[in-house]
């Protein structure tokens, strides 16, 4: 397996890490040059010069999405209509497959708040929160700590390094809902409230937390920040193997041998994390699909491992980059019982808001059961592809049921013969094939 | 087996009302407290009974009934009693390729409940938790606030009897 050699010039996410990859704490992390970044832009950069520095980056959203961070930033920057305004860092991971954020925060903290205290600089924030997982315990304590060490050190506070700015950080741990990593959600989830995603426009850059312009990023994005503003953004992009920027927390789990996370330039292909990386499939198993980042992300099969893993190049392929924290299926696992675990995950996740969501995510585990037991109906699978049009992109208030459907669309082009051999005999037999949807559970 | 009407007589600690006005502080909004007053108050009680509802909502000036609509939405908010240690196991993707589903059946068979209950000791109550960010190191519990990675069956057994 590769050992990483990590340096700053070639891995700005991960080279804090000490050999035992201990928490690096406040000292540890001012010895090697953190918070150099900070008071560098404090000092001498203006709000403009940041966000044109960021925008120039090409750094893109580190949640899923891939929105341009530049961009965002400068949408809420315009924005003049409050002298009041937010950032949120959204630290409120829970796609089933994903632990890249919690890893940089357990270890890297202090990086992530001076990503922060960069972004509050350039957007003129006063006051940030970082919604935090309520499960993430460990996170929530280093989080604290981390915190008030910056505090000590007089980053944070009424007078930040004697400028006259301040900034505080705020951490607020969330109460269990994967919806509430949803942008809109979150705001509403913070204002105490329940996590439905609300209408959109107005964006939160125009009005988010308690209807002032608000900035969202994920954590691995602010983390990423303190590097781009000391090396520069063509530094930035000239780290990356493709056209997106910069590098990106990669991984594999599943039955491979050496399963983790690792910070690797964009464009690597996802064989080589794969076998260099993640050390192969275990002894005797076969790969037999993958998703590319996260359980939202479509199935892709051995035939695309070769493709670099890039927003693009994966999107090209009908999946999704997501969180590029990627997973494998060996040959012993059955798609459609896999299948039913996810759709599961997204039926008691949906909020409920809207109704082929909240009702169509139930009706798909349902018939994902019955094709378990082999004891589908004759129009299951037609039924499920129908379903998966109702729940499609833009038909429903947010992309929780379009990411729903794309594990269970893909699964079903793949591996069509798996869910057809779900079917009864008996069905098969005597049920006759009746057009549109109708209930399979007579 | 437990009843609601166990709390009738609840009121609210001086150290629990100070810790939620503290929390308060935090936010332009006191609504924006409810979910770490409701964690304050759960925390010391187990679960938030209904009379905790109406108690909590006064010190934040909100409708019970409002707060109440968020107690209901989020997991890890409980309105019914439950036992000393929360068990909740991971089902999602990774996990379940890790054989949660067998490490459920083992927990419910050994616990003798079944997902959602409680055993009758109060010892333990078992739900079922989505991905904890450990996937690499599956299959994962945790056991109230702590992380298990890469548990066995026999591992689980020896990790039940220090939650006494
Ligand atoms: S798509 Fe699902 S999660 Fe999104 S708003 Fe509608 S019901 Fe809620
Ligand atoms: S799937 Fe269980 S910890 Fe991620």
């Amino acid at each position: 397996m590769k050992k990483i050699l990590r340096t700053s010039e070639t891995h700005p996410l991960t080279w804090w890490l000490n050999e035992n990859e201990d928490v690096v704490w406040i000292q540890e992390y001012k010895k090697n040059g953190g918070y150099c970044a900070f008071e560098k832009a404090i000092k001498t950069i203006k709000s403009e010069e940041i966000i044109n520095t960021i925008k120039n980056s090409g750094l893109k959203g580190r949640g899923g999405a891939g929105f341009s961070t530049g961009i965002k930033w400068s949408l809420v920057f315009k924005n003049s209509s409050s002298s009041v305004r937010y950032l949120l860092c959204n630290a409120d991971e829970m796609e089933p497959g994903t632990y890249k954020d919690k890893f940089l925060i357990e270890k890297i903290p202090h990086q992530l708040i001076e990503g922060m205290l960069i972004s509050a600089l350039a957007l003129k924030v006063r006051r940030s929160y970082i919604f935090l997982r309520g499960e993430y315990i460990e996170s929530e304590n280093i989080l604290k700590k981390a915190i008030f060490e910056a505090n000590e050190y007089g980053y944070l506070g009424s007078n930040v390094l004697k400028s006259g700015l301040s900034f505080e950080i705020f951490l607020h741990s969330g109460a269990g809902r994967y919806i509430c990593g949803e942008e809109t959600a979150l705001i509403n989830s913070l204002e105490g409230k329940r996590a439905n995603p609300r209408f959109k426009p107005p964006f939160p850059a125009m009005a988010g937390l308690w209807g002032k312009p608000t900035c969202i990023n994920n954590v691995e994005t602010l983390s990423n920040i303190p590097s781009i503003i000391s090396n520069g953004s063509e530094w930035y992009k000239n780290l990356s193997k493709s056209t997106d920027s910069g590098t990106k927390m990669m991984g594999f789990s599943g039955k491979v041998k050496n399963p983790g996370l690792w910070e690797l330039p964009f464009g690597i292909t996802a064989r080589e994390i794969l076998e260099d990386y993640a050390g192969g499939m275990k002894n005797g198993l076969k790969l037999k699909a993958w998703q590319p980042g996260g359980a939202s992300t479509d199935f892709l099969t051995p035939e695309h491992i070769d493709l670099p893993m890039s927003f693009s190049s994966i999107s090209n392929a009908g999946s999704r980059l997501g969180t590029a924290i990627a997973m494998v299926v060996d040959h012993t696992v059955n798609m459609v019982s896999l299948v039913r675990n996810i759709e599961e995950f997204f039926s008691r996740e949906s909020c409920g808001w809207c109704t082929p969501c909240r009702d169509g995510l139930p009706w798909i585990v349902s018939i994902l059961r019955s094709l378990e037991k082999h004891q589908g109906q004759n129009n299951d699978i037609k039924i499920l592809e129908q379903l998966c049009h109702h729940l499609g992109p833009g038909k429903t208030f947010c992309a929780h049921a379009p990411g729903a459907i794309s594990p269970l669309k893909s699964a079903i082009k793949h591996f069509r013969s798996e869910f057809e051999s779900g079917l009864s005999r008996s069905s098969i037999i005597s049920v006759k094939s009746i057009e549109g949807i109708q209930s399979n559970m007579e | 087996m437990l009843k609601e009407t166990l709390d009738n007589d609840f009121i609210l600690s001086n150290e629990e009302k100070t810790e939620i006005l503290n929390k308060k502080n935090d936010y332009e909004d006191a609504r924006a407290s409810s979910i770490e007053a409701l964690k304050i108050v759960q925390k010391k009680r187990g679960w938030i009974s209904k009379k905790a509802i109406y108690e909590i909502a006064k010190i934040l000036d909100i409708s019970a009934s409002d707060l109440e609509e968020i107690a209901t939405f989020y997991s890890q908010i409980f309105r019914r009693p439950v036992g000393r240690n929360i068990i909740r196991y991971c089902d999602s993707v990774v996990c379940y390729m890790y054989d949660c589903e067998k490490i459920r059946h083992f927990l419910e068979n050994h616990l003798n409940i079944i997902i959602g209950e409680t055993t009758k000791d109060l010892r333990f109550t078992l739900l079922p938790i989505c991905c904890l960010g450990n996937c690499d190191k599956a299959p994962t519990i945790m056991i109230n606030d702590t992380i298990f990675s890469r548990v066995t069956l026999k591992s689980i057994v020896k990790l039940l009897e220090l939650h006494k």
